[in-house]
């Protein structure tokens, strides 16, 4: 068994040994052709024949399982009962779709199978042409001097500088033309720092619009909320568009679990009943899913995790602010009302969110 | 010699009128020929030859795919109305009837409930979609991993990664179009992505959705992108594409027969073409086979968009998914500092969003590393030379080992977008999973890299132990004096040509410049060329291999083997490469 | 929507078999009023002192390591004063409770006692202080809800919990909200009224029975209706979808390329 050492010891070359050269042998040429058994066995040649022929009337049935799945069952409005017209559509769906998949399968691998059993199979080789050889690039090279020889650019440098001042502007008109995408009246980011909701707007259930009374939460409850005047939006649209700015999440915690608020905060709640922006200050999705227990929100996005309990900070994931919170108090009737709007702007931190406030509305 | 300036005979111009064709399809060639001139292509295409291996096919996939998801996508726009305007539900689906919803998602519905095939079409326009960015992507690692990308082919690749990233804005576009809560919530993302880019990213929002998000305008706009703009450049790309494979000709792997001047395989008449055509309609049926009995993207569940819901569960589709987990495993707070912070201006300071504007540099980093690879590559290593034949991916350690890693550290961000399904289908933390992930991020590549390093240099040593010594043949022999041999099989000329057929350069240390200096980059060079060569498993070399072989004493008829093995290449030794 | 109670037995053979048994035991299942249902199932008023009796016995043998021989809550385990009878429907008919060991949350398993046995504990329960009782089956019935309005709730009040299609999700630090498949009325029902480990409360302030049918009616309509577009791939989306074109659908093609390009016999 020495001799089996002999590879070992130059097996990993180190840096440094240049024991590199030609290979061990020289190429040795295509593998000689083995014929297959249909190149020499015309009874297996026979027998591909009827296979591909085979796989071909396959397709033909998979053909006619489509026009018995498009034709043979009715469509879903079609049906009294909704649960019927359900499985209809799926068989329907099968029926099509399993059928395509045999028309188009039984005419590929039967192609396919003709041409591995009795299509030629001797390997072929081809030489490589030269990409370009070396005269023709020296002849392009002299065609384009020439032309460029031919417009004077080089000797008058005022023209080519004046062309290189005008190619440079002219675009910019095509950039401009998009400035309409935006053609909303208030256009900027001003519009950015304000919702809907102000001092007195009703707190109201999203989708149904009831106002919602403080004794309608019990320790745990949680609503989702709109503020009332976002009905009175008449465009979808828009309404969307406010709406992206305005849900809220009200919850009511057992006051004694609320952490001491900030100065300037401690009436934003009621009897441990908080309000906070639902949308993410991450990248925007709704932070939705309240625990009860734990106080936690969570975003199902990208699982940035906030604290209701400590003002809505965040304890975990890739939020960067916590969620703004809504200050809120009950009205003569009884009814939960904004104290004001949000006091930061809602959502994804955007570029112009530090500027002085120029209004001066949100507090330093 | 140039084109431009011969001159043709009258009697060249007279012959094709005099031409006589002998068959039925001589006749219809020479009706075309004389009038476009058509006959060149077919002597060029008729019999030109392609080399055939199953890893070649993955961009024949997604050609095919791109074809399916147009045909496919064509049919959906004849019921489909990109329109934000509202109207009220009233076809089959009973839990929507009666609900405000926009015209998209209603003719989206209408499209899978109210005609019949839309439902399958539907699907095999999204399976389709998948498999399109699926292939593009397989074949992007296949031709990085056999180094398919070097000269001459450097900007074939650059228009490749170009079509992988136009495919990515044409599957999400197309999400997007239905107008309902998870894709809502996709563009949701979107906004808020477009918000933190400093300086422009509010107002490009605001330009994307026409005002504030979700506003009236983005259906049709997307659609815009989705049904035209993206495609036609998809189209012109994968035209130039194609256009300079057949340019090229075709890769082939290494062995017998092959060289870097030839191109061993099957001509396009009849064979090729066959294959690849029947391919088509083999594509075509497993995506159809998935579209009938595979459910995607169910729009019927989540409802008519609006900013207030949201569903457990909200991904992009895969191809989307690294933008996702990047973002989910980036930290908005280390300890209790919040990485968001407001850069002071004159005018009261600048928001900077961190944790969104830090995971866009791994995905910057990716991109741009895939665009700028055959250069550096280049760079590195020095080989300036043509490469038609391709790299066994053991014999490439550097670059196999730095793509694995590539590799994983996209697994990982892709990975991450499903974090909250591992957590529950794997009864996790989802904290501790997150977690882990970020350990990943970081360890991840670095431990693929070493990982796959030793697993190619071992394959190599692995290859010069079976040249030199062959297979074991599993046959333990008793010699005469009572030592225990294993039987060797040596490998036949073919597979030894195949393992001892390749280069392993040693490093090569810094060259000055034309002036005699060694700039710093060329330092830098140099050290990352350490880097790339200095584990290496050189080739068997000629000497060393006659060497063995006359040495061999493993037995009669191994003997007899590499005896005759040795006349072969003794015969040929003189004209060796 | 008539077949959906003809087809769907489970809920209401359920509450027809509660019904028999409080017959035998000769209490009368009050339904008061249907107008403040959270106020009208308050009282214990439809369980017998020996359905209380029988509760008590009951919970001290097995329910009492943790929440104490008189319900009071100890550290293993929460006071249930005034969780209501409806509490006991949901954690103990859907067996998660007893709790077979301390985790994040308790899990779903076969429930360790018959019905029998639920209400007499269900009546001690609600014995100790008022708290959400046991629905009326008016509000169970899924025939007289609206299935459309019901998913609107749904995805509003449920959906980023549970999945848009009730498939569950995952919650922070190792809970999760389970899947809504197969579950019955009465516990869907009673888990919106008590808020069952994490889950909010939807009281009948918040959300009133008949929102809470409909939000029921819309499950079941789903769950009934099935996936039309072939197998669900578990409702969860493009996660889903996305592994299976990386392995069903990437293995079918390259099967079919390694047999394209390997050369025949």
């Amino acid at each position: 068994m020495a001799e089996h050492g002999n590879g070992d010891s130059t097996a990993v070359v180190k840096a440094g040994d240049g024991t590199s050269g030609g290979y061990a042998i020289d190429n040795p040429g295509l593998p000689p052709h083995r014929p297959r058994l249909a190149d020499v066995d015309e009874k297996a040649a026979k027998r591909s024949e009827r296979q591909v022929a085979a796989m071909f009337i396959v397709s033909i049935i998979g053909t006619l399982m489509f026009f018995v799945g498009y034709f043979a069952v009715a469509r879903m409005d079609q049906f009294d009962d909704y649960f019927e017209g359900m499985t209809a559509l799926r068989v329907q769906n099968t029926l099509i779709g399993v059928g395509t998949a045999l028309a188009m399968l039984g005419i590929g691998l039967g192609i396919v199978h003709w041409a591995k059993t009795l299509m030629p199979d001797h390997e072929v080789t081809e030489a490589r042409k030269p990409l370009r050889t070396e005269a023709d690039r020296a002849e392009a090279e002299e065609i384009v001097t020439g032309i460029i020889e031919e417009t004077q650019i080089k000797r008058r440098p005022l023209l080519r500088n004046t062309m290189i001042a005008a190619a440079l502007l002219a675009p910019l008109p095509a950039v401009v033309l998009f400035r309409d995408l935006d053609r909303t009246e208030d256009f900027g980011v001003e519009r950015m720092r304000h919702s809907l909701w102000d001092e007195g707007v009703r707190l109201v259930r999203d989708p149904t619009g009831t106002p919602i009374r403080a004794s309608d939460l019990t320790i745990g409850s949680a609503m989702h909320v709109i503020p009332e005047n976002l009905r009175e939006i008449e465009s979808h649209g828009d309404r969307l568009a406010e709406k992206a700015k305005a849900v809220v999440l009200l919850m009511r915690l057992n006051p004694d679990d609320l952490k001491e608020p900030t100065p300037g905060r401690e009436d934003w709640g009621h009897d441990g009943i908080i309000a906070c922006s639902k949308v993410c200050t991450h990248v925007g999705c709704p932070v939705a899913l309240y625990e009860r227990h734990t106080h936690h929100l969570l975003c199902p996005c990208h699982q940035s995790t906030f604290d209701a309990s400590e003002e809505f900070k965040v304890t975990f994931g890739p939020a960067g602010r916590p969620l703004p919170q809504l200050p809120i108090t009950v009205d003569d009737e009884g009814f939960l009302i904004a104290r004001s709007d949000f006091t930061e702007p809602v959502g994804p931190t955007y570029w112009e969110r530090g500027h002085t406030d120029p209004e001066g509305d949100f507090p330093a | 010699m140039s084109a431009s300036k011969q001159t043709y005979t009258e009697d060249e111009y007279l012959e094709v009128n005099e031409y006589q064709p002998k068959s039925n399809t001589g006749r219809i060639a020479n009706y075309v020929d004389t009038r476009v001139g058509g006959t060149s292509m077919v002597r060029e295409f008729g019999r030109k030859v392609f080399p055939d291996h199953w890893t070649f096919m993955f961009g024949e996939v997604a050609l095919y795919s791109f074809i399916i998801t147009v045909i496919s996508g064509a049919f959906l726009t004849f019921w489909f109305d990109p329109s934000m305007a509202t109207t009220r539900y009233s076809g089959s689906y009973a839990p929507l009837q009666g609900l405000e919803m926009s015209m998209a998602y209603a003719t989206s519905l209408e499209l899978s409930f109210d005609v019949r095939g839309g439902l399958f079409m539907r699907q095999l326009h999204h399976w389709g979609a998948l498999m399109f960015v699926l292939a593009m992507s397989v074949h992007m690692i296949r031709v990085f991993f056999t180094g398919a990308f070097r000269k001459p082919r450097e900007l074939n690749w650059v228009v490749g990664a170009s079509l992988l990233i136009l495919g990515l804005g044409a599957g999400f576009t197309g999400y997007s179009l239905p107008d309902e809560v998870l894709s809502g919530n996709g563009l949701r993302i979107i906004d808020g992505m477009l918000k933190a880019i400093p300086v422009v990213g509010t107002y490009t929002s605001f330009f994307l959705f026409g005002g504030e998000f979700p506003g009236n305008e983005v259906i049709p706009r997307l659609y815009a992108l989705h049904i035209f703009i993206i495609p036609a450049l998809l189209l012109i790309l994968i035209a130039v594409h194609l256009f300079m494979v057949v340019m090229h000709k075709h890769t082939q792997y290494p062995g017998p027969g092959r060289t870097e001047r030839n191109v061993v395989g099957y001509p396009i008449g009849p064979v090729y073409a066959a294959k690849a055509g029947g391919f088509f309609f083999i594509v075509l049926g497993v995506l159809s086979l998935l579209a009938g009995t595979f459910q995607i993207n169910a729009l019927w569940n989540y409802g008519p968009y609006d900013p207030s819901p949201v569903q457990a569960g909200t991904q992009p589709d895969w191809y989307i998914g690294w933008f996702d987990g990047v973002l989910r495993i980036m930290p908005g707070f280390i300890g209790n500092i919040p990485l968001e912070f407001v850069l002071p201006t004159p005018w009261g300071g600048n928001a900077i969003a961190t944790p969104v504007l830090v995971p866009m540099i791994p995905i910057t980093l990716l991109l741009l590393g895939v665009f700028v690879w055959p250069w550096l590559e280049t760079w590195i290593t020095g080989d300036k030379r043509e490469h038609h034949l391709l790299d066994r991916p053991r014999n490439a350690p550097t670059r196999t080992a730095f793509g694995v890693a590539m590799v994983v550290w996209y697994l990982v961000m892709w990975g991450a977008a499903s974090s909250d399904l591992m957590a529950t289908h794997f009864a996790l933390s989802l904290n501790d999973v997150i977690y882990w992930l970020r350990a990943a991020f970081f360890l991840g590549p670095i431990i693929a890299y070493i990982l796959t390093k030793r697993i190619c240099l071992a394959l190599q040593r692995k290859d010069r132990e079976v040249a030199l010594h062959g297979h074991e043949a599993g046959v333990i022999e008793v010699s005469a004096d009572g030592e225990f041999h294993e039987k060797h099989k040596l490998p036949n000329e073919y597979e030894l040509w195949t393992l001892v057929s390749y280069e392993a350069p040693a490093p090569s240390g810094p060259r000055p410049n034309a002036k005699g200096k060694i700039t710093a980059l060329e330092k830098l060079r140099a050290r990352l060329n350490r880097i790339w060569f200095e584990d290496r498993v050189v080739p068997v070399s000629r000497e060393e291999y006659l060497e063995v072989m006359s040495h061999h004493g493993h037995g009669p008829a191994a003997l007899e083997a590499a005896e005759s093995r040795q006349a072969i290449t003794a015969g040929s030794s003189t004209d060796h490469r | 929507m008539k077949a959906l109670s003809q087809k769907r037995r489970h809920p209401f053979a359920f509450v027809a078999l509660l019904l028999l048994g409080l017959l035998l035991t000769g209490g009368l299942y009050a339904a008061a009023t249907t107008v403040n249902q959270a106020q009208a199932s308050n009282t214990p008023d439809g369980f017998s002192s020996e359905q209380v009796e029988e509760g008590e016995r009951l919970f001290v043998a097995n329910c009492a390591t943790c929440h104490g021989m008189n319900a009071e809550g100890s550290d293993a385990g929460p006071s249930l004063v005034g969780v209501g009878a409806a509490s006991v429907e949901f954690q103990v008919g859907t067996g998660r409770m007893p709790m077979q060991m301390q985790g994040p949350q308790a899990q779903q398993k076969p429930p360790q006692f018959n019905e029998e046995q639920t209400t007499q504990l269900a009546a001690y329960v609600a014995s100790l202080g008022a708290g959400p009782g046991i629905p009326d089956d008016e509000w169970l019935d899924v025939d007289q809800g609206d299935p459309a309005r019901g998913g609107e709730l749904f995805r509003i009040n449920c959906a980023m919990c549970h999945n848009a299609a009730g498939a569950g999700g995952a919650l922070t630090e190792g809970k999760y909200a389970p899947s809504l498949h197969g579950v019955d009325a009465v516990h869907i029902y009673t888990a919106m009224t008590t808020g069952p480990q994490n889950m909010p409360v939807f009281n009948d302030a918040n959300i009133p029975p008949e929102d809470k049918r409909d939000i029921i009616a819309f499950l079941k309509t789903y769950e009934k209706q099935g996936s039309p577009g072939g197998f669900s791939l578990g409702f969860l989306g493009p996660v889903s979808e996305g592994l299976l074109i990386w392995t069903l659908g990437l293995a079918l093609l390259v099967g079919s390329m390694v047999w394209l390009t390997s050369r025949s016999s």
